[in-house]
């Protein structure tokens, strides 16, 4: 009996060793991935941390690594967003409610649908070279702030609209049901009732997509963004009629990450510390963002029960 | 009263009463509007292919595309120039493949284990966290490559330089490992659940389970995020431009320095290059060839899903 039962005794055994191994690298890949970010968090903050103060927001770039400081790049990194904000956001946010509530079943939706995975996959330096060809010497914006946030924008658009169509998707079929028996129109249905209930969700993907593009550093250097700028754009506001001004959007620029890698690529390791000063202000401007696009996704989930 | 307020009501609901006409007019400016939207999507892709192929094709006068996929040197900015591209892809699949070699193991293993051993609360509190690993900018992770992990490397192969492609794929491949995992995991999640019933009822372990009935059922899906990784991977640029040293350098010794179809695209755009040069042209061709590389992976990939998906 007992030498009938041994080798099944010990099949099982083994196989719950193997079973135990395997959770057991589970559980070390899950940590090393997450030992690495601590690492790399860590790392730039113990070199840079020292160094943030308020004169390093307040300076431009020097050649002297303890005078320079990241006033021209955090200020053109905003102007960026905001334009990669205003390009993207209508255009991604209509793209993704067609996609879901009018496009026919034809081969032209066919087409588009499988257009966005494509883009979505092609490499961002592509984008910058395609701005760099287009933007900059056929349309002739120059190297500003205008077309780099146009070559943000279009690079973060198939995120904002596969996010919008997951959250308008996400409605069901009732609401707009309700909406036309009391005699609404289509767009009257999209207007008052899809865009705000799916309002979480897009928000979402926009602040995903701005803390794409904020990180984003090839396809600014291919259109030729500076790396040495010391000098701001022109104030939006004016002294004199018509007191607001768009010039801003035709100025050069440079943004952090830009920055950071010209800090990177010196030799000297005075202006590592800088970029890894620079390092720190990118993460932390990430993670928030992530962070606020988490806690959004959090809580719309609790407040819409369907 | 009661009369003449259904008389406006049905004037009103009337098909060609003017408010209605409006009406109907906005909703098709509107739906109009809506698919142009749309449909500039495509434009953009038409935009990025017509560019490069335009701007490409004066650079085959100057050379011919038999040296371009022969010649084994790449220096387009010398003064005796040679253009071939072979250490370009040479540098660009040897980062990728490095980048591969860490992101799938530990990508597939995270999230089979995720999927199938951790419980759902800890899984909704890991997953983000390991898919902020995805979303930190690229130059933060150069700058981890070139001051952590190098000087780490150094330690265990002390003759290697300052700049190596070793460091740059290590650091890609956990840069991906959020996308290969977050894929895998979705895709293993959605195996339905009677068949992992129906394996631990005929007395499989978890790890049979997972190896035998859950990762061949999802694999179409594991697919997807293999070639989500090897796109990351084939078209990243800042750390390889950083920590690998940007030299066109025919190797396949990971501890030299390389460079990379991208890095090269950075090298050549940081300088001051006159429109129309040579020079600026041999970055639309390199260009080019990223993404007829990047583009062949993904029809690669599509074709495997629905080879599998025909077969469940």
């Amino acid at each position: 009996m007992s030498n009938q039962r041994d080798p099944i005794l010990k099949n099982i055994r083994r196989r719950k060793v193997v079973d135990f191994l395997f959770s057991l690298a589970g559980l070390l890949s899950l940590l090393f991935a997450l030992v690495t970010l601590l690492a790399l968090v860590v790392d730039l903050a113990v070199t840079g941390v020292p160094r943030i103060s308020a004169e390093f927001f307040m300076n431009f770039p020097s050649r002297f690594p303890e005078k320079a400081g990241i006033l021209s790049a955090w200020v053109g990194s905003l102007c960026v967003m905001l334009t990669t904000a205003c390009c993207a956001i209508p255009l991604g946010v209509a793209a993704g409610l067609y996609l879901e509530e009018y496009a026919p079943k034809n081969w032209i939706t066919q087409l588009i649908e499988l257009n966005i995975i494509n883009l979505a996959g092609i490499p961002s330096i592509t984008f910058g070279l395609m701005a760099l060809g287009i933007f900059v010497y056929k349309l002739e914006l120059g190297q500003s702030i205008l077309t780099a946030g146009l070559t943000l924008g279009l690079l973060v658009l198939p995120i904002i609209i596969v996010t919008t169509r997951e959250s308008v998707r996400a409605i069901p079929n009732l609401i707009r049901e309700a909406s036309y028996a009391v005699g609404a129109s289509k767009w009257q249905t999209i207007r008052y009732h899809i865009l705000p209930y799916s309002s979480g969700g897009i928000l979402t993907g926009v602040i995903i997509s701005l803390s794409r593009a904020i990180g984003e550093t090839a396809p600014l250097i291919t259109i030729g963004a500076l790396t040495f700028v010391a000098f701001l754009p022109t104030s939006p506001v004016q002294s004199v009629f018509p007191f607001v001004s768009l010039q801003w959007l035709k100025d050069p620029f440079t943004v952090l990450p830009i920055q950071m890698f010209n800090w990177l690529s010196r030799p000297q390791a005075e202006f590592h510390v800088n970029a890894a000063a620079t390092g720190i202000v990118l993460l932390l401007m990430t993670l928030v963002l992530n962070g606020v696009a988490i806690y959004i996704r959090y809580r719309f989930r609790k407040k819409m029960k369907w | 009263m009661a009369k003449s307020s259904s008389k406006r009501l049905s004037e009103f609901t009337a098909a060609n009463h003017p408010v209605r006409r409006f009406r109907r007019l906005k909703e098709k400016a509107i739906e109009l509007l809506l698919f142009l939207a749309a449909a500039s999507s495509v434009l953009v892709t038409l935009a990025i292919v017509g560019i490069l192929v335009t701007e490409s094709l004066p650079f085959f006068a100057h050379v011919s595309l038999f040296e371009f996929l022969t010649e084994r040197e790449w220096t387009p900015l010398f003064e005796n120039a040679k253009y071939g591209i072979a250490p370009l892809i040479c540098g660009t699949f040897l980062a990728t493949l490095i980048a591969l070699l860490v992101a799938i193991p530990l990508g597939t293993v995270t999230a089979a284990y995720l999927s199938e051993y951790v419980s759902p609360g800890l899984r909704e509190l890991l997953k983000p966290i390991l898919e902020l690993l995805a979303a930190i900018p690229t130059v933060v992770y150069g700058y981890f490559a070139l001051l952590f992990v190098t000087p780490l490397l150094q330690v265990i192969f002390p003759d290697m330089g300052g700049f190596n492609i070793l460091s740059a794929g290590i650091v890609i491949g956990i840069m991906i490992v959020p996308y290969v995992s977050s894929l895998s995991e979705d895709a293993m999640r959605s195996v339905a659940s009677h068949l992992r019933e129906a394996s631990f009822a005929m007395g499989a372990s978890r790890f049979q389970t997972v190896f035998r009935v859950v990762i061949p059922s999802a694999f179409s899906g594991m697919t997807s995020a293999y070639i989500l990784g090897i796109s990351r991977a084939l078209g990243e640029t800042m750390v390889v431009a950083i920590a690998a040293g940007m030299q066109p350098n025919l190797t396949l010794n990971p501890t030299q320095p390389a460079a990379t179809i991208t890095a090269f695209i950075v090298q050549v755009s940081l300088g001051d290059l006159p429109h129309g040069s040579i020079g600026y042209q041999s970055i639309y061709v390199a260009g080019l060839t990223l993404l007829i590389i990047t583009l062949s992976f993904n029809v690669i990939g599509m074709w495997i899903r629905k080879k599998f998906q025909e077969r469940e």
